[in-house]
């Protein structure tokens, strides 16, 4: 058992790194201006999804609470860490109608990107008081409501001098501009920090706490029999994938160049719905897929879609702006009809490629 | 003989209705209790009352001594009071070998001699430990409820309808399983429908009425009451 171990750090750590190089030697490769950048985007992009999804599929698919306040958490961790990392030299531009705002100060990135997931948590375990005492469908309206009162909230003129009030905040830092003696981290920082975040979450699965998380999924009277304290339980998942929901949510304002309130809609969470479904409820990897998926179709394969020329097929009558939405609206339509157990149901990728453990065998027992 | 729980003046409502009214019993250290009745007399709602997973309006249940009423299930639990609940409720989605690391949930030491130690006891669950749950027949998931509950190591076990829906055969392996880990000096308290094989296995036995207990005595005794005979046993028995 142990050098089982070994072996799958083992690999973790080699696929990881083989992962990173990867994500530099395209960032070097490809030109801005070639039109394989988009695939840059989509892998910058993508890793931010995905870390949300999974964030959401740790709440949806493990610990069985159906929870749509994905957007309300990722607008709270962009606006927490855009606030506090723009200079200050440039805060006056920014907050122009309110006198360069009240923050005169800036913090490091990655200080002010754990700020954000702590921001997330410490929102989700207020709500989680009431909220979670509520049943699966009640919570979902709920917790749906509470990110658009945040969204509204944001957009609140006295919060301006925080919040920017209805204007967009900038000047943050941004993964584009960070570098290492000259080597751009534009591709390389999101895939690096999205999947070290993915990693905390995989490691937390696989603990006695996921365990405990499953066990609520699958029955909570018998879970609770054994000793598992459902409210706590419950609280803990919420508060933990919120946490990461602010990490991605200060991850997409560091991939875009502006964050505003407007953005974080529930389109947003249902986006993210539609991910989690497509890859598997319960997958990690099959979220991870899904995410990538879905960017590289969304912002790349089928823009056609929008712009009037799909496949060489030029059609501006039907693909116009809009038609993209409703292409995905019959995508998840199909997979909830005839696949609802995702590209990867409940299994992960490495499930794929390793035998069963034989029943029996000497050591079963870890 | 020390009882290591004693329940007195139990009382729980549901909404205003008073599901079990004022009910005492006792449980003697290591032995085999049972408390039959008909549907709805109360016999679960006392079993979830003493795991802490309902509130009673009123009631004393103490084991070893201390007061259980108004300490939290999981604190209950690490106390050494496990419940098997009704229906088996075993995690399907999940592996067998999974099912029995959450019965340890609230343990953190070395688990590995405990699921030896129930693979022993069950070697059908050590043959299908990589198999989910849910995939198990009937008989092997009561038996993986009554292993998971072991896994918490309690001093006493309760059962609720652990032969619902089982094949007589099973049944029979299931009481068979009650007898062993009895042996292994677990207190047992037991629900049963099948007051028969109930009544046989156990050293005593509650009746309940709903909400009330109108008669106990051993299991011998209460075996060959002829109101009892009459009422769950079914006369013409041979």
């Amino acid at each position: 058992m142990e050098t089982n171990n070994k072996r799958t750090v083992l690999i973790t750590a080699l696929a990881l790194l083989l992962l990173y190089a990867l994500a530099v030697v395209l960032d070097l490769c490809i030109p801005v201006t070639s039109s394989w950048a988009m695939l840059l985007t989509v892998i910058q992009k993508g890793s931010v999804y995905a870390l949300v999804a999974v964030s959401m599929n740790l709440l949806n698919g493990f610990t069985g609470l159906f929870s749509l306040g994905q957007a309300g958490f990722m607008l709270i961790g962009a606006y927490v860490y855009a606030m506090f990392t723009i200079p200050v030299a440039d805060r006056m531009s920014v907050y122009q109608y309110y006198d360069g705002g009240l923050i005169q100060f800036y913090l490091p990135w990655p200080v002010a990107l754990v700020l954000a997931g702590l921001a997330a948590a410490l929102f989700a375990y207020l709500i989680g008081l009431p909220v979670l005492r509520l049943r699966s469908d009640y919570l979902a309206i709920a917790t749906l409501g509470f990110a658009e009162i945040i969204r509204a909230i944001c957009q609140w003129d006295k919060l301006g001098p925080l919040t920017n009030g209805s204007n967009v905040l900038r000047s943050y830092t941004r993964f584009s501009s960070m570098e290492i003696g000259g080597l751009s981290l534009a591709t390389l920082a999101p895939v690096a920090l999205a999947s070290l975040c993915i990693l905390l979450i995989v490691l937390l699965i696989n603990s006695s706490y996921g365990r405990a998380f499953k066990a609520i999924r699958e029955d909570e009277v018998a879970a609770e029999a054994m000793g598992i304290n459902l409210f706590h339980h419950k609280q803990l998942a919420f508060c933990i994938s919120s946490f990461f929901a602010g990490v991605g949510g200060a991850m997409l304002a560091m991939f875009a160049s502006t964050v505003q309130a407007a953005q974080f809609k529930a389109a947003m969470t249902y986006e993210l719905l539609l991910i989690v479904v497509i890859g598997g409820i319960g997958s990690v990897t099959g979220s991870v897929l899904a995410s990538f998926l879905f960017i590289a179709a969304s912002e790349w394969w089928l823009r056609g879609l929008d712009t009037g020329t799909f496949l060489g097929i030029s059609a501006p009558g039907i693909f116009r702006s809009g038609f993209r939405l409703v292409v995905f609206s019959v995508i998840i339509m199909i997979f909830v009809l005839f696949f609802r157990r995702g590209i990867m149901g409940t299994k992960e990728l490495p499930d794929l490629f390793r035998r069963r453990p034989k029943a029996g065998r000497k050591g079963a027992s870890q | 003989m020390a009882n290591i729980l004693e329940i007195r003046d139990l009382v729980v409502s549901y909404g205003g209705i008073e599901a079990v009214k004022g009910i005492s019993l006792d449980v003697p250290e290591g032995k085999i209790v049972t408390l039959i009745g008909a549907n709805g007399a109360g016999k679960s709602t006392t079993l979830k009352a003493i795991a802490g997973l309902v509130r009673p309006k009123s009631a004393s249940i103490r084991f070893q001594g201390e007061e259980l009423v108004g300490r939290a299930s999981d604190d209950i639990v690490s106390r050494g009071v496990t419940l098997v609940p009704e229906g088996r409720r075993v995690f399907s989605n999940l592996t067998v070998l999974e099912n029995l690391k959450i019965g340890a949930y609230l343990r953190k030491d070395d688990l590995k001699a405990d699921i030896d130690y129930i693979y022993t006891l069950f070697p059908r669950l050590q043959e299908r430990a990589w198999q989910l749950a849910g995939t198990l027949s009937g008989g092997e998931q009561q038996m993986l409820a009554v292993g998971r509950a072991l896994m918490s190591r309690p001093k006493l076990i309760m059962m609720d309808e652990p032969s619902l829906g089982l094949a007589p055969l099973v049944v029979k392996d299931i009481f068979e399983i009650i007898r062993t880990i009895n042996g292994q000096g677990i207190t047992v308290l037991l629900i049963e429908q099948n007051a028969n094989m109930a009544l046989k296995t156990a050293d005593l036995g509650y009746v309940m009425e709903t909400g009330r207990i109108t008669l106990h005595g051993t299991g011998m005794e209460l075996y060959e009451d002829e109101t009892i005979k009459e009422a769950y046993l079914g006369k013409k028995r041979s």
